[in-house]
């Protein structure tokens, strides 16, 4: 029986690897419309593409490297000119729905090209537990949260201090103003993308050691960051952190405090709960009434 | 519709109701279950459809409420319960989950239920496989019986598939009734121009709501026939994937479309039967056909048939309309 | 007479800049009335004040007296107001006929008696008429979206008198019409006006439109009312001249 300090910061741990998640989740319906339902998919992809790389004998360090590039082509770039940009003109939920066979079709790949049996990752965390104020933590956790801190703390610099990010925010906001005022528009939608696949990659790495590498591991991770999103206020990236690491630690306590047969229940609750009275989500503004 | 057109229409449907009837006769065990199975998956389509093409919204929890039908008629039945009893409760079930779901998140966004949906099947899965008092967990319920009907049994392959046709049948034309109905025109209004059709006062929520009931209330009358046709239900036959199949099948038929579900369910049920050897691979190339076609043609098969159809017609009625606007003061160009 | 429309110090605000600052008029029944102004001087946004499109920052708008502020366009509707879009609305996929039909459902009993009473919910013959009254009939059967604009714009307002509305807003009715066709949309608002006694407001930038078909004329600029009366004594009113001239 893990403490309870060790019980929230494992919950921290995967809470920073949902935020990370529902950031890039947040930002592709900001920019461009785009309710990404195989999201949970596009984290399962690309430990498998390091899988792949190792098992052509190189090592982990260059699968890593490889696997990352690998997915960044893959989900960011060829994800928006194949699928996203033909799409567009039909309008969101043809979008929306794509991206639901586009989830069958990379869950059915991995399991017929790759394996249908769970792969062990190795991690890059450290193994071993450490004792902080008197409790016992892993230092797993602890790395995986500092490395998911470490991105999301990255992610808010580069949005706020550098003009890129400051021009990306503007697109989000308002494409056409931001048009007016100059910004390459186009290319901040690219670079969202872009950005999505870096932060679904390594939230792969983060959370393939502990949960193994499973064609349906994209199920459970989607549906997290979905809620995530959408708990802490769908129009926001404050809120998808917010919401990734609540999720996190609830769904930590729910499986400790509450039947591990139900706990994934405890989020589905909590959206149901939200969406009834608070439906702007936790740091969400509520929009004016159109009609 | 001219006459001839109305007339090979009416002869090609007598043709395929034909085709329903007679062909099986000289099918064997495993046919009759794979056309039973299309005709029971096509009732869930019709529902999806009526959400989804009709009043379009996307349901990701169209397989939990088969799910719902299947354990209720399982449930039922194997306690000695007769079938249209369990048939006459799942639809009443689903209907008011259908309901309860749709209430609040329909009050938000509309892309809000998508995620409501996904989140209630997930919640579905976890009470099938939990809740071993009542649905026997892990290990399913098997021994579903077959039922009576007017004193015939149908626990043989052939006249099940009859009872199934029937249903199919029963539910085919209640459902033109609807769409032929005020509330069929209503819902129309609302995936044409929900803006222009709240200001002549339809109530886009409650009629979108209501198709979402309806939508899933047909899903558990599938599922309750769906029990008996397989003779056992189990978890894994209802999880996100099942709904994910459903949602492919209304596309790839032709999101609101009449007959899409039916055309639907024969690609996702029929053909991959015949293309044995691909099994595999089936799913995956079905997957990348629904992105193909929703790239191109989002309105699936049926929809490129209506458009080349229309683009033929659209010739006829501008002449119609040129002829007629010659004796009046109407503009005759737009 | 009764005041079918009121509308009393409706103020509208974006943020810091108030589109409507204060607009206050009344329609009387039966009546035809105008609303004019440049562009920009708050006019559709009064409108859609009126109609529950957009929430009121101040103000009170009364129909026959019951104060309907800020309530749902569906609300509205059920009440007897009904309107025309500047940018056209009908259901393209329907025939000319099935619009007509559902632009007047949803007034016919309850939404119970609607799904099993009969198909074109008692208002086929209605619908007839309105096709007839609109000159519309060559087209009763064809899809609404392979109808001329100006086609297009005669349904649209007969849809607007399908439920028999006790007040029609009419939003630039004449925009991109040509004058063949203005000039029978005019007779025929006029024809439905003495008929029906229905009671409009039209907002239009057609001048000629406006002071040919409207009894009582009111003016707007920079969200407020500069003037109001029949169509010559505004028509020749300095202040109005200037807000014109001015843009």
């Amino acid at each position: 029986m893990s403490s309870l300090f060790d019980l929230v910061i494992s919950g921290l741990a995967t809470g920073a690897i949902y935020a990370l998640v529902a950031i890039g989740f947040t930002l592709l319906w900001q920019t461009s419309q785009t309710i990404n339902f195989a999201q949970g998919e596009f984290v399962m992809l690309p430990a498998f593409l390091m899988l792949a790389v190792v098992r052509a004998g190189a090592p982990f360090w260059l699968a890593i490297i490889v696997g990352a590039l690998l997915s960044i082509a893959i989900l960011g770039i060829a994800f928006k000119k194949l699928l996203v940009d033909p799409m567009l003109r039909h309008g969101v939920l043809p979008l929306a729905i794509a991206t639901m066979a586009l989830s069958v079709a990379m869950k059915e790949s991995v399991k017929q090209f790759f394996s249908a049996e769970a792969q062990p990752f190795p991690s890059i965390a450290p193994s071993g537990s450490v004792s902080i104020l008197g409790s016992p933590v892993s230092l797993q956790s602890l790395g995986v949260f500092a490395f998911g801190l470490a991105a999301v703390i990255g992610l808010n610099l580069f949005l706020e201090r550098t003009s890129s990010g400051r021009q990306m925010q503007a697109a989000a906001q308002n494409p056409t103003v931001a048009r007016i005022v100059g910004v390459p528009v186009e290319r901040m939608i690219m670079l969202t993308f872009v950005i999505n696949a870096a932060l679904v990659a390594l939230a792969s790495l983060l959370v393939t050691p502990i949960y193994l590498a499973k064609f349906s591991s994209g199920e459970t991770l989607g549906q997290a960051a979905f809620i995530a999103a959408i708990v802490g206020g769908f129009n926001q990236v404050r809120g998808a952190i917010i919401g990734g690491l609540a999720i996190g630690v609830l769904d930590n306590l729910a499986a400790a405090y509450v039947s591990t047969q139900y706990r994934a229940a405890v989020p589905l609750a909590l959206l149901i709960v939200i969406i009834l009275f608070r439906p702007e989500g936790l740091v969400g503004r509520s929009e004016e009434r159109t009609v | 519709m001219t006459r001839a057109r109305r007339l090979l229409a009416i002869a090609a449907g007598a043709a395929v109701v034909a085709a329903l009837v007679f062909v099986p006769l000289s099918l064997g065990r495993y046919g009759l279950y794979i056309l039973s199975l299309w005709s029971v998956m096509s009732i869930a389509a019709i529902g999806l459809n009526l959400t989804l093409g009709y009043a379009g919204q996307v349901s990701l929890a169209q397989g939990a409420f088969v799910g719902i039908g299947a354990y209720a008629a399982a449930i039922m039945t194997v306690d000695g319960l007769p079938l249209s009893l369990a048939v006459a409760t799942a639809v009443a079930l689903c209907f008011v989950v259908g309901w309860l779901l749709g209430y609040p998140a329909l009050r938000v966004q509309h892309h809000y239920l998508a995620f409501v949906t996904l989140a209630f099947s997930t919640l579905a899965f976890l009470v099938f496989r939990n809740e071993e008092w009542l649905t026997n967990g892990v290990y399913g319920i098997s021994g579903v019986p077959r039922p009576k009907v007017f004193g015939l049994s149908t626990t043989q392959p052939l006249p099940f598939y009859y009872l199934c046709l029937f249903t199919l049948g029963v539910v085919t034309l209640a459902f033109w009734r609807l769409v032929r109905s005020p509330w069929g025109r209503a819902f129309m209004a609302l995936r044409e121009n929900p803006m222009r059709a709240l200001s002549l006062g339809v109530d886009t929520r409650r009629y979108t709501l209501m198709a979402f009931a309806i939508g899933s209330a047909l899903g558990g009358l599938a599922g309750a026939l769906y029990a008996p046709l397989a003779e056992f239900v189990d978890p894994t036959s209802f999880t996100l994937s099942l709904s994910l199949n459903l949602l492919m099948m209304v596309i790839v038929g032709g999101s609101g479309y009449f007959f899409g579900p039916y055309l639907g369910a024969m690609t996702a049920v029929l053909l991959p039967e015949w293309l044995r050897f691909a099994q595999g691979y089936y799913l995956i190339v079905y997957a990348v056909v629904v992105m193909a076609l929703l790239t191109y043609s989002p309105t699936g098969i049926l929809g490129i048939l209506d458009r080349y159809l229309r683009d033929r017609s659209a010739k006829a009625a501008s002449a119609l309309r040129a002829a007629a606007g010659a004796g009046l003061p109407d503009e005759t160009a737009s | 007479m009764t005041r079918v429309l009121e509308v009393a110090n409706l103020r509208k605000r974006f943020g810091g800049i108030a589109a409507v600052d204060g607009v206050s008029f009344h329609v009387d029944e039966g009546e035809i009335l105008g609303i004019i102004g440049p562009n920009g001087c708050g006019k559709s946004t009064t409108f859609n004040c009126i109609l529950g499109q957009l929430a009121p920052t101040e103000g009170e708008v009364r129909l026959d007296g019951k104060v309907v502020t800020g309530m749902r366009p569906s609300r509205l509707n059920r009440l007897g107001v009904s309107r025309t879009f500047q940018l056209l609305q009908v259901f393209p996929q329907l025939s000319v006929r099935e619009n007509l039909i559902l632009a007047g459902q949803e007034h016919k009993g309850t939404m119970l008696s609607r799904l099993f009473g009969p198909p074109d919910a008692g208002l086929g013959a209605a619908a007839d008429q309105m096709i007839g009254f609109f000159k519309l009939s060559h087209l009763a059967d064809l899809p609404a979206g392979g109808l001329s604009y100006g086609q297009q714009k005669l349904l649209d307002a007969a849809m607007a008198f399908m439920a028999g509305p006790r007040l029609v807003l009419l939003d630039e009715p004449a925009g991109g019409v040509n004058p063949t066709m203005l000039a029978d949309l005019k007779e025929r608002l006029r024809a439905i006006n003495r008929e029906q006694g229905a009671t409009f407001v039209v907002i239009e930038h057609n001048m000629e439109f406006v002071m040919s078909l409207c009894a009582r004329v009111v003016v707007m600029a920079e969200g407020k009312v500069l003037a109001e009366g029949p169509p010559d004594k505004v028509r020749s009113d300095p202040t109005v001249i200037e807000a014109y001239l001015g843009h």
